[in-house]
């Protein structure tokens, strides 16, 4: 059974679309990159906390993995972006599907705590590593000309780049949860060992999940390098794998936009407070705490309750 | 390689594996009865080691008084935070709890770190601690000494109430059925409110211990918590001499792997935790879920 998505959300997602074509003439655009990076990176991660219940502390991992893989195939090896991109979210799956396979047969916090620390490795890894940089990261990434026709270091260029991008990875992910495959991690999200009764595979479909999701992060994480011109730690630390945590919390775990709010609701917040220092961290955790204790449904999914429609 | 260094780097460990211990061991008793992963713990752990530098600076209290008020004031905020957001959660998935602490963990080290930057204050050894043993083959600070002397009394001390005291015999039975062990006509959730706030005062003792070895840092205890989790990993979560033993084991692993081969001394932890999840996913002394 192929299920298509309801008519709202095709609007929704026309709206949204609309926006997001006309909000660089109006927004700084590189604000807008910025978010639609993480928005994507918010999606791949709500793939599997709101569709298979698995909570992924360490998605830093394939958002910097993957970064630091593109910068480097990008400045080094002198590969045009399209290639570094892919090079980038190669490295993310193959990351995905090493941790992944360690990682799925726990469940509930054992899994959050050991993806965190897997996250923490490829962390240390990054410090240490000679062609990383270090604390300085990978730095002045050439953007470069996209299949030899866009060139990247124009503004608008980039930007629709970055934003076809988004709404590629947004609708692959949309696809699978719309698809048979969708309807089975549900079925095992709801009732393991009912679905596994009925001949799932049910660690095969979380593993095959597992690893979409860490591609798509990766995807986000090597646009991101090639945007920001930049590959560093902040992407690897575990404060990352906690942003995207709250991006997606915010937004409304298991709702379809709603880690694009979450994203552009965040980064936002960021963007205005970046002058309070520490501050910004308090505000953070503070957004954590009320969402944890009276808005677990985040924005989108109060949003759809009201209306009466999943969003 | 001299043996001077050999020891130094043991001993290193040793401490580290002391902190590791105690944190873990905390956390270890949390998750046994409310089934929460404190992410608070580090932060908490930080709060500890500024308690002993206000009272200091503020009432010229030392050491001694700080290693009694500090586990006390922080236990009494645990108290509160358990009362006043923790308990809303036992309902729910156990996920809500893990969030619901990182947040909090977010914002005390925010504020610590608002207020008193992100360099360490120095914090002085007690004058009776200070000097060192002449051991022969390496010389051995008092402090040092102490700090592992006296973690491993603390724990050991934990382990004898809670594996062989009435007291201990109630906690393990609410961990297994709590509504049976209420049924009993024991207080359940006066004693969750107690075992959280047990719990972070352990965290508290040990960022005294830790006041004068690494000074007194609002990041101290961010750097920390995500090794202790790994060693609660593979001690395996909720075990109470699992995670004495591995706190121990992984400090001493960890210094010799600074001596051997110090490029991996930051990723051995994970290195085993990863090994150790292939053969025994439950963790060394967990029981299997």
């Amino acid at each position: 059974m192929v299920t298509a998505a309801p008519g709202h959300q095709r609007l929704a997602f026309a709206v949204m679309l609309i926006v997001l074509i006309v909000a660089p003439f109006v927004v700084y655009p590189v604000f807008l990159m910025k978010a639609l990076c993480f928005a994507l990176f918010a999606c791949a991660f709500n793939l599997l906390i709101g569709y298979v219940g698995l909570l992924s502390f360490g998605h830093a991992a394939f958002l910097g993995g993957a970064g630091y893989a593109s910068a480097h195939a990008a400045k080094v090896w002198g590969l045009p972006p399209e290639v570094a991109i892919v090079v980038g979210t190669l490295v993310a799956a193959l990351l995905g599907a090493v941790i992944g396979a360690l990682t799925i047969r726990s469940r509930g916090i054992y899994f959050a705590n050991i993806t965190l620390a897997f996250a923490q490795m490829v962390y240390f890894f990054a410090l240490q590593a000679k062609f990383t940089g270090g604390e300085d990261g990978i730095q002045a990434v050439p953007r470069g000309v996209l299949l030899g026709l866009l060139d990247l270091r124009r503004p608008y260029v980039i930007y629709f780049t970055v934003l076809a991008i988004f709404v590629f990875g947004f609708l692959i992910v949309h696809r699978a949860i719309h698809s048979p495959f969708g309807q089975v991690l549900k079925a095992i999200r709801e009732n393991e060992p009912r679905a596994v009764s009925l001949g799932y595979r049910a660690e095969h479909y979380k593993l095959i999940a597992f690893v979409l999701s860490a591609t798509l992060s990766g995807l986000a994480g090597a646009t991101k390098a090639l945007v920001f011109q930049l590959a560093s730690l902040t992407d690897v630390h575990w404060t990352m794998s906690g942003e995207v945590v709250l991006m997606t919390l915010l937004g409304g775990l298991g709702t379809v936009f709603g880690p694009v709010v979450g994203a552009f609701i965040l980064i936002g917040l960021e963007n205005y407070l970046a002058q309070l220092g520490a501050w910004l961290t308090v505000v953070q955790g503070a957004i954590f705490v009320v969402c944890v204790l009276t808005f677990r449904r985040g924005v989108v999914g109060e949003l759809g309750r009201w209306l009466g429609k999943p969003l | 390689m001299t043996t001077q260094a050999l020891f130094g780097q043991l001993l290193i460990g040793l401490i580290n594996g002391a902190f590791y211990a105690l944190l873990s061991l905390g956390l270890s008793v949390i998750f046994g009865l409310l089934n929460i992963i404190n992410f608070a713990h580090g932060a908490l752990y930080m709060m500890g080691a500024f308690v002993a530098y206000f009272l200091l600076q503020w009432a010229g209290l030392g050491y001694w008084w700080a290693l009694l008020a500090a586990p006390l004031v922080v236990g009494l905020v645990g108290i509160g935070l358990e009362r006043a957001m923790l308990r809303w959660l036992y309902q729910l998935d156990h996920l809500y709890g893990l969030l619901l602490t990182f947040g909090l963990a977010l914002v005390i080290e925010g504020l610590f770190r608002n207020q008193f930057g992100s360099s360490g204050l120095p914090y002085g050894i007690p004058p009776q601690l200070v000097g060192t043993y002449n051991l022969g083959f390496m010389f051995l600070p008092v402090y040092r000494a102490w700090v592992v002397v006296f973690s491993l009394v603390v724990c050991l001390a934990t382990w004898f109430v809670i594996e062989r005291t009435r007291l201990g015999a109630y906690l393990r039975a609410a961990t297994e059925n709590p509504t049976l062990v209420q049924a009993f006509g024991i207080n359940v959730p006066r004693m969750i409110t107690l075992t959280y706030g047990f719990g972070v005062a352990l965290a508290a003792l040990a960022g005294v211990l830790a006041a004068p070895i690494y000074q007194v840092n609002p990041l101290m205890g961010a750097n920390m918590i995500i090794v202790v989790f790994a060693v609660v990993v593979i001690g395996g979560m909720g075990s109470i001499m699992g995670s004495i033993v591995t706190g121990f084991a992984l400090g001493i692993v960890e210094g010799f792997t600074k001596v051997f081969y110090p490029e991996a001394s930051n990723t051995v932890i994970f290195v085993i935790m990863a090994l150790v999840l292939l053969v025994r996913p439950a963790g060394l002394f967990g029981r299997t879920a």
